[in-house]
């Protein structure tokens, strides 16, 4: 597991049912491209969260493919419909194979 | 042929450059590779798509990039003149809000972004923009 991995999500508390909400995701991650040289010449391997996934009570919300051309500490924002309440499951998965986790309720009215 | 301390002075200092422009040729079919696998090869329309990107990125290490595509199944975000042109998918869940997505990228110099985007009835739509890169990202 790389070192000091902190995952950040933004996911309003409470929403309308049939509203959409925005919600914003922070990782924080070299994103090593494996473009990199180090001081001797030689290419620095790379390591990357290359997918992330949303899901919701089960449901899939979004799922993205990441490539070494997203910045470091990838940030990604996106809509969510919300038609129950519920808790949002978020996964980023690390080339290394780890996979980071982190949970956020919403509650409806 | 002998190299004079200049060309060795200005070769060393430029090695990555070099190897960057050399791998140009590559990259245009990279990028259609890159662009074919994803399409299969059906025809894309332009339009359908909103790209906002900045014009001038001053750091090319993060460029804020939003796209949004009404009835898009999959989003997939392209930069033709980075060593690897896939730069993100984003394949849109039953619960999404809307066909957009926002996330920041790497730009190694001045390009075209591309997006592409997979319609729910099948068909693909593209958008571009052209944004200027001050001081590129990917390291090197």
């Amino acid at each position: 597991m790389a070192k000091n991995v902190k995952p950040r999500v933004k996911v309003p508390k409470s929403a309308a049912v049939g509203e959409s909400i925005v919600i914003k995701t922070l990782i924080k991650h070299k994103m090593e491209s494996g473009q990199r040289k180090d001081k001797d010449g030689k290419t620095i391997p790379r390591s990357i969260i290359n997918r992330f996934v949303c899901d919701f009570n089960g449901q899939n919300v979004i799922d993205v493919s990441l490539e070494p051309a997203i910045s470091t500490n990838p940030f990604i924002q996106f809509e969510a419909v919300v038609l129950e309440a519920g808790e949002y499951r978020f996964f980023w998965y690390d080339d290394d194979g780890s996979v980071y986790e982190k949970t956020k309720k919403i509650a409806v009215g | 042929m002998t190299l004079s301390r200049r060309d060795f002075v200005v070769g060393a200092s430029c090695g990555v450059g070099i190897v960057a422009f050399s791998a140009l040729p590559a990259q245009a079919s990279l990028l259609d590779e890159t662009i074919s696998k994803f399409t299969g090869g059906a025809e894309i329309i332009p339009g359908g798509i909103v790209l906002d990107t900045p014009e001038i990125a001053e750091n090319g290490n993060t460029v804020p990039i939003d796209v949004s595509a009404p009835g898009a199944a999959s989003i997939m975000l392209l930069a033709g003149g980075n060593p690897v042109p896939a730069v993100a998918t984003f394949n849109f869940g039953p619960l999404s809000g809307s066909r957009s997505g926002n996330t920041r990228i790497r730009l190694i110099k001045t390009q075209e972004v591309m997006a592409i985007a997979k319609m729910d009835d099948g068909t693909f739509r593209s958008a571009q923009a052209t944004v200027k890169v001050t001081i590129g990202g990917c390291g090197g």
